[in-house]
């Protein structure tokens, strides 16, 4: 078959469709988005009935895939690193049900931080879940891991994870694709009382999971994603990770690397095929993208066996992305000459959209919060996480997806007035709507402002979950219908939104402001798909 | 044959639509290709590169390394120079004229050209006029794109037959405005190249 060019991501979804998948879910989220993008896209997987859809949060994307697993058929749940965080109890609980369909948790880790808030590595939660991890190297591979993945969640009955990262996700390359799989029936579990984590049958099925690590070592060991190269200079042996393997090839351009190799790309890390280099060789060198996970392994406590070198020994940098010239000059080579940034060359941070709502948002915030000054507005993920740049230099806090109403609530409580919370419409749903209950419960003195753009902004223009309802919500967790303001923010209307603002902040008590104009993009976006109908028409 | 190109320019100015022509014009040509991209938060008028690699054998790495660049393709003035550190020492820069200026402290444009020319192996045109004398300002990166031409390794008919294949659903008028484009860039970089 003709090998397609496919990101990453786009990988990952072709091989779920391929693979027999009946549901996918997802809240969008850099550098996962495109995978779920591309099944809800996708005519064949629309054919097929496929399940994709955008879910309030990445714990409700987890759950529902964890319900379709037990109604016996295949899902996937797709998030970036910070997400796993939202699921991690969903997460964490279903290693102890298992599986019944097989389910994948495709989580996506943005070291170097492009667009996320930390670099944490998310296979420390696969080992902490005690479940199989896979980290491919590159497209083809990813493609491969899923059909894999899906039957070894089926073999053992238990959750598999997928790891990538940046790179890989928005890398494309060709992928040759695999025969079609029907998609499995509806089947219950055999056992029903396998998914009630009641403290007696949880126990149980802990010592199942415990019991089950020897075939998961044995898995890794066999399944073919993990290989051992020998080589004839035994001085240093090579552990390469996933996508750093990528960058170790690159450095010897007729792909003859000296050394003894291990690649792994499949966890838990092959213990048989490490011994063999450990023992061979007089010195390790582990290259991996994200924390030094196999290395802390080696080295253990004490580090008192062979020297082992990476990001812990300074090798390797502590922290960010991996690089061929990084892998590099780790490995001995000589750093090459480059040419200099001229001095003129300036920064170019991303900015607001021209035209954007958020922009006469926070030029009407930052004018009410004058007379009171700087350091009162709690704010939150999304594009208008951009209103901290100049020239708005207009928020105070980015911590969680949530956390701007419950910081401004904490902060009420110290006795900070005014208290500011500035949220998205797509990130209260998310996860601000049960903040904002406690606020509601406490009568705490706080204003909200949520941003109602219609749309999840900053990763594409997806639909929003709050789309339509927004005051309804507020109305139902018991908001005071008389401090529900609904604001149009363009400047012409500056003058009016600044008074509403400048009264709410007065008040003592939950008020929730809505500046709602359509996202620039999508609006855009809408226009030119309408002028298109029209000329076909 | 192996080319590691920079593609650079600001986060909205399209230089994905020339990494899609350019690998489809190398798929079809049975090259191998690797394409790593910038979604997310940069995009938002930030500023963006893509590193787009060509090559008859399997391609490892999904970035080109520091040093090893055969060209940077920028359709930004400023931005080409960002990424001198990838480039090697006999590569190309290939960039448009026309400043984007979306930051307070945007280089003196007198100054930034002048870095321009002290570059050894330069094309530096305003792919803007061009496209605008041909009908149409949106066609401005295929100028870009036939200004690169000489140096992808790649057929020149095989760029035209691509921009044939992505612009086709739009209509005989557009693919033939491209083509020309493509053949406008193409000249002014053949009479400017030595």
């Amino acid at each position: 078959m003709q090998k397609q060019l496919l990101l990453g991501d786009e990988a990952i979804a072709q091989a779920a469709i391929d693979a027999g998948l009946s549901g996918i879910y997802a809240y969008p989220g850099t550098p996962s988005t495109e995978i779920t993008q591309y099944v809800i896209s996708s005519k064949e997987a629309k054919e097929k009935n496929i399940v994709a859809t955008w879910t309030a949060n990445e714990k409700t994307s987890a759950e529902a895939a964890l319900g379709m697993s037990y109604a016996g058929k295949r899902a996937m749940v797709c998030m970036k690193h910070v997400g796993l965080n939202v699921a991690a109890d969903v997460f964490i609980n279903s290693s102890i049900t298992g599986a019944n369909g097989g389910i994948i948790f495709v989580v996506a880790d943005d070291p170097s931080m492009h667009s996320s808030q930390n670099e944490q590595d998310s296979r420390f939660y696969g080992k902490f879940a005690m479940i199989p991890i896979l980290e491919p190297c590159d497209q083809q591979e990813a493609y491969d891991m899923v059909h894999y993945g899906f039957e070894l969640s089926e073999k053992f009955r238990i959750p598999v994870m997928l790891r990538i990262t940046t790179r890989l996700a928005h890398s494309r390359a060709g992928v040759a694709r695999k025969t079609s799989r029907e998609q499995n029936l509806v089947k219950l579990p055999e056992n029903l009382k396998q998914f009630i984590l009641l403290p007696a049958i949880a126990r149980k099925q802990y010592k199942d999971l415990l019991n089950n690590q020897p075939h998961f070592e044995a898995a890794a060991e066999t399944s073919g994603f993990n290989t051992f190269t020998d080589g004839k200079d035994k001085s240093m042996g090579i552990i390469a990770c996933g996508l750093a393997y990528n960058y170790l090839l690159e450095n010897y351009s007729d792909r003859n690397i000296p050394y003894p190799v291990v690649k792994v790309s499949h966890y838990p890390a092959p213990e048989k095929m490490i011994e063999k280099l450990y023992d061979e060789c007089e010195s390790v060198m582990v290259l991996e993208e994200g924390y030094p996970i196999v290395e802390e392994l080696l080295r253990g406590l004490l580090n008192k066996g062979k020297t082992i070198r990476g990001r812990l020994d300074g090798s390797i940098p502590r922290d960010g992305e991996l690089n061929p010239v990084i892998v590099g000059s780790a490995l001995g080579f000589e750093a090459p000459q480059l040419q200099e940034i001229p001095a003129l060359v300036a920064n170019r941070p991303p900015s607001l959209c021209k035209g954007c709502s958020h922009i006469d948002s926070y030029n009407a915030i930052n004018e009410a919060l004058e007379k009171y000054g700087k350091g009162r507005v709690f704010a939150d993920i999304g594009c208008y996480t951009l209103g901290a740049l100049a020239p708005y230099d207009a928020i105070n806090t980015c911590v969680d997806m949530g956390a701007s109403i419950t910081m401004a609530k904490g902060a009420a409580d110290a006795g900070l007035r005014p208290a500011v919370a500035v949220i998205g419409d797509s990130t209260f749903t998310h996860s601000g709507i049960t903040g904002l209950l406690d606020a509601v419960n406490d009568n705490s003195s706080i204003t909200v402002f949520i941003l109602d753009n219609a749309t999840t902004g900053m990763t594409g223009g997806q639909p929003s979950s709050a789309f339509g309802k927004i005051e309804d919500i507020c109305r139902g967790i018991g908001v005071k219908e008389e401090h529900i303001r609904v604001l149009k923010p363009l400047p012409k209307k500056h003058e009016e939104n600044l008074a509403v603002i400048k009264e709410e902040l007065e008040y003592e008590g939950v008020s929730v402001i809505i500046p709602r104009r359509e996202c620039i993009q999508t609006l855009n976006k809408r226009m030119r798909d309408k002028f298109k109908e029209k000329a076909k028409a | 044959m192996k080319k590691d190109i920079i593609l650079a320019g600001v986060g909205g100015q399209g230089i994905l639509s020339i990494a899609a022509i350019i690998g489809y014009a190398a798929v079809e040509t049975g090259l191998y290709l690797k394409q790593a991209e910038v979604h997310g938060m940069s995009q938002r008028g930030g500023d963006v590169q893509s590193n787009l690699r060509l090559s008859d054998k399997p391609i490892a790495s999904d970035l080109i390394p520091h040093g090893k660049a055969d060209m940077i393709l920028s359709v930004e003035p400023m931005e080409c120079l960002r990424y001198l550190p990838f480039l090697s020492k006999d590569g190309w820069v290939v960039t448009n004229t026309k400043p984007f200026i979306n930051i307070p402290n945007y280089p003196d444009e007198k100054q930034l050209m002048e870095e321009i020319d002290k570059l050894p192996r330069h094309i530096a045109l305003d792919a803007e006029s061009i496209a605008t004398e041909l009908g149409t300002v949106k066609a401005a990166n295929m100028v870009m794109l036939g200004a690169a031409s000489p140096f992808l390794g790649l057929e020149y008919e095989k760029l035209r037959d691509a921009i044939s294949f992505f612009f086709g659903r739009k209509g005989e008028e557009l693919v033939k405005l491209n083509h020309n484009a493509l053949e406008a860039g193409r000249q002014f970089a053949e009479k400017n190249m030595n």
